[in-house]
């Protein structure tokens, strides 16, 4: 049967006039009418009337359906000209079939069979003037992605003929069910390599010969031989894949590297940049810092909260995903990093969700984007619904993110998706950051079930993205199942039934399974217990499926059933599929047999490191005269650049207010509509402390030396956290790396100065942690961020994201970026060094200008404790962080949020040299500075802490609305406030 | 003293701030009680005597917002409610809880059968939105909860918070009853019909409100906080309205 359900009347239907005024502004101004109707269509199923479902499937006061009969027959759009219908392509996952499913079983009180079966899909009718082939195309382009969806599109003209279907097709391709092997020892190294790339194994020939060597162990064969196994099964070439991926085990940050230094004339070899640059950090602040609970070994980093809670962080990327199916791609990150969090320890609650989002430019023309990649807007616009639909569906506020758009992102967009969790400090007289699994515990898999989708994601987000890229690697996420699934976790931790936990991400079974037997030393999987969503998979693939909303937990016999009964009590699904041991041994029963035998210490130590070579050179010139300018329209232009202005509209769809944990929100000011620099939080009901979130990237900055963007993003990202009021000495970040492919070959030929590049970034992030004492408490690094469509290789800028989690001692002390009053004194912190390298300026004005910012992390330092300490005694109205676009700017955003006028004079500012055209002092993103107004009547105890570090009282705030730049008697620029928010308020 | 019992399970996400809302604002006890444990256990009920239903997205509301939590709650606990009311016990449903109460027909229920007469659909901007308004509360009501209420600051989390009746003389007869007991003050944020942010039931002892008065916990949830003086957190004058009802009655 087929219900359309619509609204009684399409005038009421806020969908759809948003859909019109979509379709208006990117397909035909012409197009006059949209209406929607939501398609249930059901199959099979013993019980279903048409009554029911007009019951079950629409609002009785505010809708209507069709049974069996077409919405386009009837009047709802008279002159409606085309229809296009969307649902999901089979196999993918559509969370409102889930629930459909669901809704039908309550009503008839019983669970539907395998053979009753429920579709749902939306239909757009279009009203309008005839369309073009490339408008019909736009259009279907935002109605849907034809890697995860179908639609039926037809005329008013083919409707005479045509309908639409009473159902759609939903059969998914069946695999073989059976163990394919592979005789390695007879292949050469091409066949290898072969068997790699057909197989999407992303093994390179030297890690292909040390499997070849593994199964030529006389040892190894006489075991395999003992337990009835010969040559190696696919089951355990995929094991292999997964584990050793880069995505898993991170490989060119373990290489061996021969760093170069041309500028230096110096020669180093480097083992492994992880050891030697990100946990040796934190190794080296561990006894100073006492909040330091797990770092780098679990699935997020965990530190002390307070005596009763310990917080914990994460941010992953998900970005060849999202290049693909955006929406998709970001949901399915958002799910995914709260899994991370659910699986710290024993088991954190999410209580925040920070974003940061990466696309080309938005105003990109059509014909500039490469092949069949997605237009930056497109892949915006389905990305940041799915931070919507992932972050406030899960129950989680959506905090402290941020936008940049660069041209080097087209390719592939970077979608940084981050959250915080909190966990009880103890259990059981045992701090839970603290796993245990035993032999004889049971593996079990929990949530959904597997299917064909998210095959090979960790192995294909190691490649290149290209016209082959497969489909089956995208995945979409039910934000629903897994809030289920994690509100019964949390149940269950509290009861302390089960003893390890890890989510299913990456690798899916393998990499989760593999991970936790490494603590018992080995384990047995039976993949033919694994639930199936339909029947039809290899048992490699229910290996390696990435089907999502799933965990992997280790449950002791005694508490099993205790176990399995919540979760049936819960409606979530929980299977046993194996027990963990002690053998040395992964065993994995599949297709009914043994199907893989591998030595753990061969599957987690076997993986031989890359030797590579880095050779840093100095490109540029270190500086440039800057060209006389109008001020004040370079200021406008700044203003509406996409990576300064307003993204309220944007950022006000997501839910940053649930679990009331807020204090300062996305935006402060009489309006509510300035920036603020961070969030803080309150995450404990009884407590006055807080944790502020924040962060920092600067990717312009390392045109010139990535060294200087490791110590611009760090800093940004520390002096944000300042600038909210937070704890100096309590503060810990996340690096996340992302790069284009910095491994010399054909298709990289300039791969050794991209690792002398990651090199310089490490080197970079060390040295300003240290200083700062900043431990580095866990961090993701995506090596192969290249898109090559057409012949044309697109690669993102070397892009490191610092994503910082301080600790505020009392919330009430909590700093805003806006001015408070008229006729409080504004000062001016930090040098104004003037190199414009990676400033917003140079990339509006298109070519370089010279050298980028270091940080003097020595003063820098001083003035932050000292800063902090202002705040904290409450002398301090209003502080905000100068970072994109400047002092100009900076000083701007602090008057739009006190809605009051303000004059500065630059001529008083540290740090600035005579010989600094206007513009460099007003655009210029020297770190380390801040906007800061504090009372008339504080000015002199302010000035008596702040003592010995660059300041100066640049001007006051008044009850006007011009903001005023003047060097001495000389105005530089003279702006009203509603000509900064119109420039500032565009829409992107 | 009062006894607060709330709906969780299925995506319902604000229980926990509404439970400690509740604690805060002198409630001797507030349990989180998962939707299958209410229908397997329906007297469970009788040991509460305010029943709250929070935000959230049961169902993920892919079949439209509460829909589903609507069915399956009326399906089972229908007569259990009806004794709940009848006991003169007090109903508060904030949001996607406004949602389901007003799809089972809880909210108004003129006909005393649950027969649904308004609803709330997808805002009229088409989006999702998070903001802080103002919201007045009509001082004609009876509702317990808004009783002696002014106005007050409070956010919106809602994609679909669309006020709608019926037919129009659904919509008279709940102004005329005064039941329009929550009225958005400064703006419209969803197109809801007469501004109407919230209704109350016939008995005044049942409240549905798109508003979040549990996100307005202590002072710095306020956006404003840094810029004034915030005495209160507003939002827990509210509950506080509907613990002392009870307080003063059980």
């Amino acid at each position: 049967m087929r219900t359309e359900v619509y609204y009684r009347d399409p005038a009421i239907d806020g969908r759809a006039r948003k859909t019109l005024a979509k379709l208006q502004s990117s397909v035909n101004p012409g197009i006059t009418n949209v209406g929607i109707a939501d398609v249930y269509l059901t199959k099979n199923i013993r019980g279903m009337t048409p009554e029911l479902a007009t019951f079950l499937f629409s609002d009785a006061v505010a809708q209507r359906t069709n049974n069996d009969d077409f919405l386009a027959d009837s009047n709802y759009v008279p002159d409606w000209r085309y229809i296009a219908e969307v649902t999901y392509r089979p196999g993918v996952t559509n969370p409102t079939a889930i629930t459909s499913r669901k809704a039908i079983e309550t009503a008839l009180g019983r669970k539907l069979a395998s053979d009753e079966m429920v579709q749902t899909a939306v239909q757009y009718l279009i009203a309008g003037p005839e369309l073009s082939d490339t408008e019909v195309a736009d259009m279907l382009t935002s109605f849907f992605n034809p890697l995860v969806q179908q639609a039926e599109f037809i005329s008013r003209e083919e409707w005479a003929t045509e309908k639409l279907p009473a159902f759609y097709p939903y059969k998914v391709a069946a695999s073989e069910v059976s163990i394919k092997e592979f005789d390695l020892a007879a292949m050469d190294d091409q066949q290898l390599m072969k068997l790699s790339e057909e197989r999407l194994l992303a093994l390179n020939l030297q890690e292909m010969q040390s499997v070849r060597k593994y199964f030529a162990d006389p040892e190894v064969i006489a075991a395999r031989k003992a337990a009835g196994m010969g040559r190696a099964t696919d089951v355990e070439l995929e094991m292999i894949g997964q584990t050793w991926s880069e995505h898993c085990k991170h490989k060119i940050f373990g290489a061996d590297i021969e760093y170069t230094d041309t500028e230096k004339n110096t020669k180093e070899n480097i083992k492994s940049l992880y050891a030697s640059y990100i946990k040796k950090t934190t190794k080296d602040l561990w006894d100073k810092k006492p909040f330091l609970r797990s770092v780098f070994s679990d699935n997020s980093g965990v530190v002390e909260f307070d005596k009763d809670n310990l917080v914990c962080f994460k941010v992953e990327t998900h970005n060849s995903p999202s290049a693909l199916d955006p929406y998709g791609g970001a949901i399915t990150g958002i799910v995914g990093v709260n899994r991370d969090i659910i699986g710290t320890g024993k088991g954190a609650r999410p209580f925040f969700n920070t974003d940061f989002l990466c696309f080309g430019d938005p105003d990109t023309p059509d014909d500039a984007i490469p092949g069949n990649l997605l237009h930056p807007k497109t892949v915006m616009s389905g990305v940041h619904h799915g931070i919507i639909d992932g972050g406030n569906q899960s129950g989680i506020p959506t905090v402290a993110g941020g936008f940049l758009f660069d041209d080097s992102y087209t390719g592939k967009p970077l979608v940084f998706c981050g959250t915080g969790g909190i966990m009880p400090a103890e259990m059981e007289g045992e701090g839970t950051w603290i796993k245990h699994i035993n032999p004889g515990d049971k593996a079990v898999m929990l949530g959904g079930r597997i299917g064909k989708d998210g095959i090979h994601g960790a192995t294909f987000s190691s490649l290149v993205l290209d016209e082959a890229s497969p489909v089956s690697a995208v995945q979409i996420g039910d934000p629903i199942t897994q809030k289920k699934m994690s509100d019964f976790l949390m149940e269950a931790r509290d009861l302390g039934l089960y003893k390890g936990i890890t989510d299913n991400g990456a690798g899916g079974l393998s990499s989760s399974l593999g991970e936790m037997a490494e603590y018992s030393g080995g384990i047995v999987i039976d993949l033919d217990k694994c639930p199936l969503k339909y029947q039809g998979l290899a048992p490699w693939e229910i290996l390696v499926s990435e089907s999502q909303e799933r965990m992997s937990l280790a449950v002791e016999e005694k508490n099993l059933k205790a176990f399995l009964e919540l979760a049936e009590k819960r409606d979530v699904e929980a299977t046993i599929v194996g027990e963990f041991n002690d053998s040395g041994y992964l065993n994995i029963l599949g297709g009914g047999r043994l199907s893989a035998l591998l030595s753990m210490d061969f599957l987690h130590k076997g993986l031989p490191s890359m030797k590579l070579k880095a050779v840093w050179e100095r490109k540029g010139q270190p500086d440039v005269k800057l060209q006389d300018t109008c001020l004040k329209c370079a200021l406008k232009q700044i203003l509406s650049d996409p990576n300064v202005s307003s993204r309220e509209t944007l950022v006000r769809q997501y839910d940053h207010e649930v679990g009331a944990v807020s204090v300062v929100k996305p935006f402060v000011g009489v309006n509510s509509d300035a920036p603020s620099d961070g969030a803080v939080l309150k995450p404990v009901y009884n407590s006055t402390k807080g944790v502020t979130v924040t962060h920092g990237i600067c990717p312009r900055v390392g045109d010139w030396d990535t060294y200087n963007m490791a110590l611009c993003a760090v800093d940004e990202a520390y002096r944000s956290h300042i600038a909210l009021g937070g704890d100096p000495d309590s503060a810990s970040v996340l690096d996340n790396f992302c790069w284009p492919d910095p491994v010399k070959s054909e298709k990289t030929p300039d791969g050794e100065y991209k690792l002398a590049q990651l090199v310089r970034t490490c080197k970079g992030v060390n040295r300003i942690c240290l200083d700062y004492g900043l431990p580095l408490i866990s961090g993701k690094d995506s090596m192969k961020n290249d898109a090559s469509m057409n012949g044309k290789k697109v690669s993102v800028r070397p892009t490191l994201l610092i994503s910082l989690m301080g600790m505020i001692k009392d919330v009430s002390k909590a700093m805003t970026s806006d001015f408070k009053a008229a006729g409080d004194a504004v000062y001016i912190l930090g040098n104004t060094t003037g190199k414009m390298g990676g400033s917003t300026y140079e990339k509006l004005s298109k070519g370089s200008l010279g050298e980028s910012p270091a940080v003097d992390t020595e003063v820098a330092f001083d003035m932050y404790k000292k800063l902090s300490c202002a705040i904290e005694k409450g002398i301090v109205a209003s502080c905000h962080d100068m970072s994109d676009g400047g002092l100009a700017v900076c000083v701007c955003e602090s008057a739009m949020g006190g809605m009051c006028g303000c004059t500065i004079d630059t001529g008083k500012l540290p740090g600035v040299k005579a010989d600094f055209e206007d513009a460099r002092t007003l655009f210029c993103e020297s770190p380390s500075r801040f906007v800061v107004s504090v009372k008339k009547e504080n000015c002199a105890e302010f000035e008596k802490i702040m003592a010995g570090t660059p300041f100066a009282r640049a001007g006051e705030t008044n009850s006007g609305d011009e903001i005023i730049f003047r060097k001495g008697d000389k105005e530089l620029i003279k702006i009203g406030l509603a000509d900064v928010i119109s420039a500032w308020k565009r829409e992107i | 003293m009062a006894k607060v019992a709330i709906l969780t399970g299925y995506g319902i996400n604000a229980d926990n701030e509404l439970k400690q809302a509740f604690i805060a604002a002198g409630a001797e006890k507030a349990e989180r009680i998962h939707i299958n444990d209410m229908i397997e256990k329906p007297e469970i009920l009788d040991e509460y005597h305010i029943l709250g239903f929070p935000g959230g997205f049961s169902f993920g509301d892919h079949l439209g917002s509460g829909l589903v939590m609507a069915h399956l709650f009326k399906q089972n606990l229908k007569d259990v409610l009806d004794k709940f009311i009848a006991d003169g016990k007090l109903i508060i449903g904030i949001c996607n809880g406004f949602q389901v109460l007003v799809k089972m027909g809880v909210l108004p229920n003129f006909d005393g059968k649950w027969t649904q007469e308004v609803s709330l659909i997808h805002n009229n901007t088409g989006v999702f939105e998070n903001s802080w308004l103002n919201v007045r509360f009509n001082p004609a009501s009876k509702c317990v909860w808004t009783e002696g209420l002014d106005d007050m600051d409070i956010p919106i989390r809602h994609g679909e918070g669309r006020f709608i009746t019926k037919d129009a003389a659904t919509l008279k007869k709940i102004e005329d009853l005064n039941l329009n007991a929550v009225i958005y003050n400064d703006r419209n944020p969803n197109g809801s019909e007469h501004d109407i942010a919230g209704i109350t039931d016939t008995t005044g002892r049942i409240l549905g409100l798109m508003p979040h008065p549990e996100a307005f916990l202590v002072p710095e949830n306020h956006p404003m906080w840094r810029r004034k003086e915030i005495k209160e957190a507003a939002g827990l004058k509210l509950l506080r309205n509907g613990v002392q009802y009870i307080d003063s009655r059980f």
